[in-house]
């Protein structure tokens, strides 16, 4: 397949660009990043990414709705929780409605590595 | 909230100085304030649910610039600071629902900084201070939960 794309979705400017330092040693492209849930569709229509990285707490329209619209967008689509909220309900809410993964914040460089690997490891496996 | 069950957010103290940095923190026992802490940036959680009231973070600029060097951050301008310091309160805020569960509701951040803004806590709540250490900077996270 050809290099898979990812989108990053975090109302905080600092995780987002943590996240896309992280892609840097990582053979994902980064193509764009959305601040809260709205957002977050209206670019998932445009850059059609292959991954997405989602935040749940974010202003507008939360991680859980924005998995869910955008799964009824494209179910193809691979989604990684990046949350701080660590509740086994909020992560079986999350995989309920589509999320592939969940990593919990805080985390370091190489939990994003192992976590996106995962990921892959499916994308290319499907 | 009893004492017993601040322990969390002691926890999740020390795991995120740990996990995000290269140096652990220090962190005191609680203790309770009647006024409230406040240092130059504060990042406010309201917390709604089960349990009503808020948990902030609030530390100093040097303190927050490293944090943000350790997040490979380059720009230390006061939006990125912020960002920062909401950050880390919604972190300790999010991970305290490992104990509390899901009805443990938290806020996006709030972020106040400089002297004029103040903070509210809620009225007849007891407020509990949790002081962190960390490569000589001291910061606070203040729990105000009913």
């Amino acid at each position: 397949m050809t290099t898979p794309k990812i989108m990053v979705v975090d109302d905080s400017n600092v995780i987002r660009n943590k996240i896309k330092t992280c892609l840097g040693d990582t053979p994902y492209e980064f193509v764009g990043a959305a601040t809260n849930g709205l957002e977050a569709v209206e670019q998932f229509k445009l850059l059609k990414p292959h991954m997405i990285t989602m935040d749940i707490t974010m202003p507008h329209l939360d991680g859980i709705e924005t998995i869910k619209r955008i799964m009824a967008i494209d179910d193809q689509v691979r989604i990684l929780v990046v949350s701080a909220l660590a509740d086994k309900a909020t992560a079986i809410e999350a995989l309920k409605q589509g999320a592939y993964g969940f990593l919990c914040k805080p985390f370091s460089d190489l939990d994003v590595a192992e976590a996106l690997e995962e990921l892959m490891e499916d994308l290319v496996d499907a | 909230m009893h004492e017993d069950e601040l322990q969390v957010f002691i926890d999740g103290a020390v795991n995120y100085f740990t996990t995000v940095t290269d140096t652990a923190a220090e962190v005191g026992s609680p203790y309770l304030v009647d006024t409230p802490k406040k240092l130059e940036f504060t990042g406010i959680i309201g917390i709604s649910g089960r349990k009503k009231g808020l948990v902030y973070f609030t530390a100093p600029r040097p303190m927050l610039s490293r944090l943000l060097a350790f997040m490979g951050e380059a720009d230390m301008n006061n939006d990125n600071l912020a960002d920062m310091v909401g950050e880390v309160a919604n972190t300790l805020s999010g991970n305290a629902r490992k104990e509390f569960g899901k009805d443990f509701m938290i806020s996006v951040p709030v972020v106040v900084s400089g002297d004029n803004e103040n903070i509210k806590v809620p009225k007849g709540v007891k407020s509990y201070a949790i002081p962190i250490s960390w490569r000589n900077h001291c910061a606070f996270v203040v729990i105000s939960i009913e």
